[in-house]
């Protein structure tokens, strides 16, 4: 790909040019390129001068016929696109298509050749559109297409460059995966056409073979008509061979991919495929008989219809298969789900998707603890991607926090046997038919005049692939999977090398080379026609050096120790390349101009580095020393973890405060405007998954709890503690209100909170106290009120009450700090998703200490034989208070989590006993 | 379920005001604080019998037979036979099977099932009544089964012999005695026969050797005390230690009919309202107490001393269906009211102090000062006398406390006629046991 015009669209003369010229660039950007809109009240809307509002993912085609068009928009929504021109974009990514998609007669070789071409991955910039694109270049198969291929791309369109550039990787592999998928259903669409085509082809012969029989007899065998028939059907017999040679290259489809457990999932949708496929020829059997039989009655000399068709389908009348025909229905929904879902994932600002990253990438880490306080559906998503974790995206998140998960295909695997066989059944059957044939074939192939038109054919094929393509033989892919995975380390060994900080220039000018250069696959291509310094904030070193701050800062303290970096293979790997630099720079266009930017790119780091992206960075760093203790280290790792404990709730609030929100609204607005997604935000109900959402929501209400409750923290120690607490009032509406506001500390609440029963209208059994921790109860003046008041009674010693009519608490007493950091009703906090997010920061680190206390052997087993279980017991009081610095109640509470942890790390989430205390209760009063 | 909650409180409705005895929520000796329930049966759980360490069998009025792990709560197997309620369950311990339980049903069968794979090895049917209660003597290899008659079969359920019928009353319990010898309960009697045992089976016979009649009421349970002594307590209250070779009275108490008697008036009415207040429910002994359950109190003898050591007589809020005796001098009983108390056995600080009223105030016994009954004199006299201190009590099961089951390794099952089975179990213990597993696990799997 080097030196293909399209990739040197940075000119030194352009970039100068046009910036100086240029009088409608505004001067501000130049000095905080950050925040390029000072007035905007929204820092993180870059949104503004892009003409659509919302990120979105574009399908585009290269069509034969018209050209680049646009097929499908991701959300369908004409809302999302505004005003973009699609049209224009489409030809924009289309034009940069890197792809050997490379169909027809080899040099050497006499058939056509399918390439498995990889698929290409290019980043683009539109600075006049306000548009950064990432995109996928793909090629399906189609019998009926010029060169039997389809261009096809997918882009992830959005206003944010910064967004495009950071989550590469992750844009990279979600694509690849949702490419991946779509090319498994072409290949199945392309190998039963090409089986239904095979057979036409065979019945065509039959039938030439019949009448050229005919022929011989009636005129002899040197009759025109006759060597005609014969010269036909050799056509014929050569056009079965290349068909049945294209079945076994798409038969043969290179296996690399199917070791992949990524490529399983897929379902085939119809089994019984083949035998479809037979009753369909089955069924234009008769059609194609009736053809046949029409053109041998008009004596137009055996044109089969499979030739007219493959000639037609240059003709622009032609209807080209649409995306869905090529790709088998099934998997182009898959396709388009998973689609979606990328969609959903990337929504938001990079900010948001960033820290979001972060923190699954923790959470992968706390699998053991995670269960108690965290949105369920994460981790066990976390858990069933983590079975078929590929080794290249382990690769990735060396680099890139982490691979965003996506087990989009619920369907169950398919073995890749039972697909490869439907395929290759066919081709087991032609080879009997070949061998019988043979001899035949080559005679007539030889000497037919056929071959002729055949070469031609091929030939303009060949042309026009050059055409379209630009340079037949030197067509290199760009970013290829397989250059993935050396490319990550990569870039962190660079940030390394940067930041050790000798000679950075020189340094950083390397880099900048290279990523124009070398093979790599990020290109940022921008339009010639508007260089303005948001293109030269573009550059490669930039994109590079973006990902650094983040990398090292939180990367390099917590992931090194993980996962060691294989430096020496980096090494190796870092030598050969800047050898290919030193010979490709030369030919490179427009390298000084970048370097004489360099300044100014900098400046925009770190910008980017202090302003947002080390907020994040420190936050989890906190989290750190807690998570990454060893058990015999545990003590010391400890007193780390506990300045963190201090973490202030003021802190919080004040940044909140200014921003002086209503307290009720509880919309996410600071967010960007695609974060606060239209997804309905409502209580939960059963049978429903919990979601953050759902959290976030409640935690407005907790909040109001907390305010207007001065026992909170008795009745928040009772559930963190495993005490069932029983809400109880005659209004269900405040019933359930107040059990989803509470629902937010319980632990270990489950997947569908099946901890919490908003609402019971019967008494209750020891059976219920043993499942609900959290129960919403039904006052009622009836002899059903009456005999579950009884229940309650009798069972008050494993539960609290909360009666929200007389607003009372029957609870037993707390003493300790732990509940009233969480719960301190003089808060600042005045926002339910903050305190929503204070309380999950909080309970994280009580479930950090729990995990501590869990996992220290000697606090709960003897260190000698001898020792006994008093000692024993003194340490792990000892260590709860001095250590963990929980008192009497707050040790209760780490024991309780402690033994919840025990339990789902012996036995997973089934639920057993159910444990208590002999405790007073007292009643607290308002 | 609502009708065993409704039903409890109305019949402890009047008692709980007159008793004092409440422990409240704060028990520091009560080692009970994990629970679990086992859910499974369809009907009143009455039995509970040990299978081995960590397995047992329960059974009802449903039929069902079920086999549990006492340490997990895991429901082993289920044994689906017979169609009515069981009225008899054994575990049948001989040389050469494990595991295997006897079980006897209304619908007058009895099998025997290998609780290891939930098989039924050995059926009989269609017996002429219904069998009320089983007893295996893996010494001989025979069981023993008693309704209106008392058959002998071998370990094949073969019939070996039986005795004659006893139209009215069958027989409600039966224990073994030394010298081949066995004594049954039928109703006011107590009847002794001899097995003869001989080298071939068919020559086995049972014969009736003596009947003892002094027992004014029907006989409500017999237990074996030790080698030389049984027990067997009554209706109205007569609890009868028998020597076991020569069938001769070593103690005879009426002391609770006496005490109510010679009581003041409304004690007489007491009496004649609550009949079964007398009535002595069950008795354990540990070789040297005797605790008979009566009515709600709990009254322990001492065979040794032959006297009354402790007592307490309202123990429970409703009859005391089931104690136990444990070492350390505790005692565990449960009741209709659907608790399980526990007991301690303290020495009183001063042996004349029983005298004072107002330091039994709090008994709801000693409270009158004319108690001229020789026993409470006895009481009195004894240096020996201890109180029964309430040490914890475990409340789950909404209906009548059936019986329980005291596994070695401290945890407690109760069954009860809320269908329901309760494990309980010492959390403390059961922290470190699920600590130890943990470490064996991360060592197992060589770290997280």
């Amino acid at each position: 790909m080097i030196g293909s015009p399209d990739l040197v669209a940075l000119t030194k003369d352009d970039d100068y040019g046009d910036t100086y010229v240029d009088p409608s660039l505004i001067p501000e950007e130049f000095s905080v390129p950050l925040f390029p809109h000072a007035g905007n009240a929204n820092p993180w809307s870059k949104t503004s001068f892009a003409k659509f509002t919302k990120d979105f993912i574009l399908i585009s085609e290269f069509s034969e016929q018209v050209g680049p068009q646009p097929l499908i928009t991701i959300p369908n929504d004409s809302k999302v696109c505004g005003t973009f021109d699609l049209n224009y974009f489409s030809l924009r990514i289309m034009s940069v298509d890197y792809q050997a998609s490379f169909v027809g007669h080899p040099p050497g070789c006499g058939y056509p050749k399918l390439n498995f071409v990889e698929d290409s991955k290019v980043v683009l910039g539109d600075s006049k559109e306000g548009a950064f694109a990432y995109i996928h270049h793909l090629t399906l198969y189609d019998l009926e297409a010029r060169g039997f291929v389809r261009p096809f791309c997918m882009a992830y369109v959005s206003a944010d460059e910064t967004k495009i550039m950071r989550q590469f990787l992750e844009l990279s592999s979600e694509f690849s995966k949702a490419s991946e998928c779509l090319k498994t259903g072409n290949r199945k669409a392309f190998a039963s056409e090409l089986e239904k085509k095979l057979k036409d082809l065979e019945y065509t012969r039959t039938v030439l073979h019949r009448e050229t029989e005919l022929q011989k007899k009636t005129n002899g065998c040197y009759s025109t008509q006759a060597i005609e028939k014969a010269n036909e059907l050799a056509n014929v017999e050569k056009s079965i061979y290349e068909h049945k040679d294209l079945l076994k290259q798409i038969s043969s489809y290179p296996n690399r991919k199917t070791k992949d457990p990524e490529f399983l999932p897929y379902e085939l949708d119809n089994p019984p495929d083949s035998a479809e496929a037979d009753q369909d020829s089955v069924s234009n059997d008769p059609n194609r008989e009736e053809l046949a039989e029409d053109s041998s009655c008009a004596r137009r000399a055996s044109y089969t219809p499979q030739l007219i068709k493959a000639k037609s389908a240059k003709c622009f009348d032609k209807r080209l298969k649409t995306l869905e025909e090529l790709c088998d229905l099934y998997f182009f929904n898959q396709t388009m789900d998973q689609l979606t879902h990328i969609e959903k994932m990337f929504r938001g600002d990079l900010c948001y998707i960033h820290t979001s990253q972060i923190e699954r990438a923790l959470l992968k880490q706390q699998k053991i603890t995670d269960f108690l306080f965290e949105d369920y559906k994460e981790w066990e998503e976390e858990e069933e991607e983590g079975a078929e974790k590929q080794p290249y995206e382990e690769k990735l998140t060396l680099v890139c926090n982490m691979p965003p998960s996506s087990p989009v295909f619920p369907g169950e695997p398919m073995s890749l046997e039972s697909y490869t066989s439907c395929v290759e059944t066919v081709p087991i059957k032609m080879e009997q038919d070949v061998s019988e044939d043979g001899l035949h074939d080559t005679e007539l192939t030889e000497s037919g005049p056929c071959d002729i038109t055949q070469d031609n054919l091929e030939e303009s094929m060949n042309a026009e692939m050059k055409g379209s393509v630009g340079s037949g033989e030197s067509i290199e892919v760009l970013g290829t999977e397989r250059s993935f995975p050396a490319q990550g380390p990569v870039m962190k060994s660079e940030s390394l090398a940067v930041h050790q900080g000798q000679n950075p220039e020189v340094d950083r000018r390397k880099e900048a080379s290279r990523r124009t250069n070398s093979e790599d696959s990020i290109e940022v291509l921008s339009t010639t026609e508007s260089v303005i310094p948001e293109d030269l904030r573009a550059s490669y070193a930039c994109a590079v050096h973006e990902e650094d701050p983040g990398v090292e800062a939180w990367g390099g303290d917590s992931y090194q120790q993980g996962f060691p970096a294989p430096r020496q293979h980096l090494d190796v790997q870092e030598a050969g390349r800047y050898e290919n630099i030193r010979v490709d720079s030369s030919c490179c266009l427009g390298q000084e101009g970048r370097v004489c930017e360099e300044p100014s790119t900098e400046l925009a780091q770190e910008c980017c580095a202090n302003g947002v992206v080390k907020e994040e960075p420190l936050s989890c760093r906190q989290g750190d020393p807690a998570l990454q203790v060893d058990f015999c280290l545990a003590e010391e790792g400890a007193p780390g973890g506990h300045p963190a404990s201090e973490l202030n709730p003021n802190y919080l609030s004040d940044e909140v405060s200014r921003m002086n929100l209503d307290d009720a609204s509880d919309s996410t607005s600071f967010m960007s405007a695609s974060t606060s997604s239209d997804r309905a935000s409502s209580p939960f109900l059963p049978g429903n998954p919990v979601t953050v959402k759902h959290k976030k929501k409640a935690g407005q209400s907790a909040l109001r709890f907390i305010r207007q409750y001065p026992f909170a923290q008795q009745a928040i120690f009772c559930l963190l503690s495993g005490r069932t607490l029983v809400v109880l009032g005659a209004d269900e509406g405040t019933v359930r209100k107040l059990v989803n506001a509470l629902s937010i500390f319980v632990p270990n609440l489950g997947k569908y909170a099946e901890a919490v029963k908003p609402w019971v209208t019967s008494p209750f059994q020891i059976t219920d106290l043993q499942n609900w921790k959290l129960i919403g109860l039904h006052r009622m003046a009836s002899p059903t009120g009456s005999s579950m008041l009884y229940s309650l009674n009798r069972y008050s010693r494993y539960i609290s009450i909360v009666d929200t009519d007389h607003k009372t608490l029957r609870s037993p007493a707390y003493r300790g700090s732990l509940v009233s950091r969480l719960a301190d009703h003089r808060t600042q906090i005045k926002r339910g998703s903050t305190y929503f997010m204070h309380v999950q920061s909080m309970l994280t680190q009580l479930s950090s200490r729990a995990f501590l206390y869990t996992f220290c052997h000697h606090l709960h087993l003897p260190i000698s034989p001898e020792e006994g279980q008093e000692s024993v017991a003194s340490r792990r009081a000892s260590f709860l208070h001095h250590i963990l610095g929980c008192k009497e109640e707050d040790a209760r509470i780490v024991h309780f989590l402690s033994e919840l942890i025990k339990q789902f790390y012996l036995q997973g989430p089934r639920k057993g006993a159910f444990a208590f205390n002999y405790v007073t209760s007292f009643l607290y009063k308002i | 379920m609502l009708r065993w909650i409704l039903g409890g409180r109305d019949a402890q409705g009047p008692v709980e005001k007159t008793t004092v005895l409440f422990i409240g929520e704060e028990q520091p000796k009560n080692s009970y604080t994990e629970l679990q329930v086992l859910k499974g049966h369809f009907d009143i759980v009455r039995f509970l019998v040990q299978i081995d360490d960590f397995r047992f069998a329960s059974a009802g009025d449903d039929g069902l037979v079920l086999v549990w792990n006492v340490q997990t709560g895991e429901r082993l197997r289920e044994l689906r036979a017979h169609s009515q309620q069981v009225t008899a369950i054994a575990a049948f311990r001989t040389e050469s099977s494990r595991g295997m339980i006897i079980t006897a049903s209304s619908d007058r069968t009895v099998s025997l099932w290998d609780t290891e794979t939930g098989n039924r090895v050995q059926m009989v049917s269609e017996l002429q009544s219904s069998v009320k209660c089983l007893l295996v003597l893996e010494r001989l290899d025979v069981w023993l089964s008693g309704g209106n008659e008392l058959c002998v079969w071998n370990k094949h359920f073969e019939l070996l012999c039986k005795t004659d019928c006893y139209k009215d009353a069958g027989v409600t319990a039966m224990i073994e005695l030394p010298k081949n010898c066995i004594v049954a309960a039928v109703d006011k009697e107590l009847i002794v026969y001899r097995l003869i045992v001989s080298s071939s089976e068919t020559e086995t016979s049972i014969q009736e050797i003596c009947r003892l009649t002094d027992h004014h009421d029907s006989v409500r349970t017999l237990i074996s005390v030790n080698d030389q002594m049984f027990a067997s307590g009554s209706h109205v209250g007569e609890l009868i230690v028998w020597d076991s070779l020569d069938w001769t009275i070593q103690v005879y108490e009426r002391i609770f009919w006496e005490t109510a008697q010679t009581d003041s008036q409304p004690e007489i009415k007491l009496t004649s309202q609550k009949q079964n207040e007398m009535s002595i429910q069950h008795l354990t002994s540990d070789g040297e107490f005797v605790v008979a359950a009566v009515g709600n109190g709990l009254y322990i003898y001492n065979i040794l001393t032959k006297n009354v050591v402790a007592y307490r007589r309202t123990a429970h809020d409703s009859n005391v269906l089931h104690s136990l005796l444990l070492p350390n001098r505790q005692l565990m009983s449960c009741s209709e009211d659907g608790s399980v108390r526990m007991w301690e056995l303290q020495d009183l600080p001063l042996p004349a102090e029983p005298a004072s009223s107002g330091f039994f105030g709090m008994w709801g016994f000693g409270r009158s000062s004319k108690l001229a009954s020789q026993q409470v004199k006895k009481v009195v006299e004894t240096p020996s006398l201890r109180t029964l201190e309430l040490t914890g009590d475990l409340i789950g099961h909404s209906g009548a406390v059936q019986m329980f089951l005291y596994f070695g390794d401290g945890s407690l099952v109760t069954c009860s006629t809320d269908h329901l089975i309760i494990v309980w179990r010492d959390g403390y213990k059961e922290s470190r046991l699920r600590s130890l597993a943990l470490f064996h696990k991360l060592e197992q799997n060589q770290g997280l």
